[in-house]
């Protein structure tokens, strides 16, 4: 390996996760919806996912399973979480009639 | 690093940056599955088969089909007048330049430090289901009982409004 930390296979992957996060964070941030926002969090839930599993892959023990398990609890909240949002985004849909985050700035219904 | 990585990578971040900029709703959401399917094939990539196939099973076959639910639910399929970035688009975009900045920075310095196995781990789908049973049974009971929750708590919070009007 050369003396730039880019060319291990693990540097690769945590970079990839973290422009992956980058962009995930810019959905959230920088959308007006509210399905694109939770589609921002999604890729950076997933983003984290792919760190867990580099880590896994290229550390020092990976027969423990310790990051794989993470990575396969943390799809299984992910996933509850996305029912959850979509759910909430339906409900204010219903309530407000917009999706739109600038409109939604009542706390009262 | 192979030439699949590379391209792997470039499929998920096109994908994620697709599902980011473009201006349909449904555009999105194809874009994010294909973010998500790249997120897979680079499990598979880093031999973690039951991760990846978890991933195409729980994000492809359900998230992404809950966003076009949501999006068809909510006609989010129309284009909004005024744009479909918000007011402060700008200052989101400095934040998350930055903290790209900030964790790209601390992988290059970091990653040197930490030791790297570049054996292929030998774990069977076997051993997962061991562990899963055996060393993780708490978390995975806790895991289950969430997405009951969930499940049961999305219906009540999409229903409510029905229920208050009859």
């Amino acid at each position: 390996m050369t003396s730039v930390g880019m060319t291990t296979p693990l540097a690769g992957y945590l970079l990839v996760a973290a422009m992956l996060f980058a962009i995930g964070l810019a959905g959230a941030l920088v959308r007006r919806n509210a399905i694109l926002v939770l589609i921002g969090i999604e890729l950076m839930l997933n983003s984290a996912n792919l760190n867990l599993i580099a880590f896994w892959r290229y550390g020092p023990h990976p027969e423990a399973l310790t990051g794989m398990m993470f990575a396969i609890f943390s799809i299984a909240v992910a996933a509850a979480e996305a029912a959850v949002g979509l759910g909430l985004v339906i409900a204010i849909h219903r309530h407000t009639g917009t999706t739109e985050l600038d409109k939604i700035n009542r706390m009262k219904g | 690093m192979s030439p699949m990585f590379y391209l792997l990578a470039a499929l998920t971040l096109a994908g994620g940056l697709a599902a980011v900029l473009l201006k349909h709703l449904v555009h999105c959401a194809l874009a994010t599955t294909v973010a998500f399917a790249g997120l897979a094939l680079l499990f598979l990539q880093l031999d973690a088969q039951f991760a990846g196939f978890a991933q195409i099973l729980v994000y492809i076959g359900a998230v992404a089909i809950l966003i076009v639910f949501a999006i068809l639910l909510t006609r989010g399929a129309d284009l909004p007048r005024d744009g479909v970035f918000s007011s402060t688009w700008f200052i989101g975009l400095v934040i998350a330049a930055a903290i790209f900045a900030v964790l790209a920075w601390a992988v290059i310095q970091g990653v040197r430090a930490v030791p790297q196995q570049m054996a292929v781990p030998a774990v069977t789908v076997h051993d997962i289901g061991d562990a899963l049973v055996g060393r993780y049974v708490l978390p995975l009971e806790i895991v289950a009982l969430l997405l009951t929750a969930a499940t049961i708590g999305a219906v009540i919070v999409a229903m409510l409004e029905k229920e208050r009007r009859q």
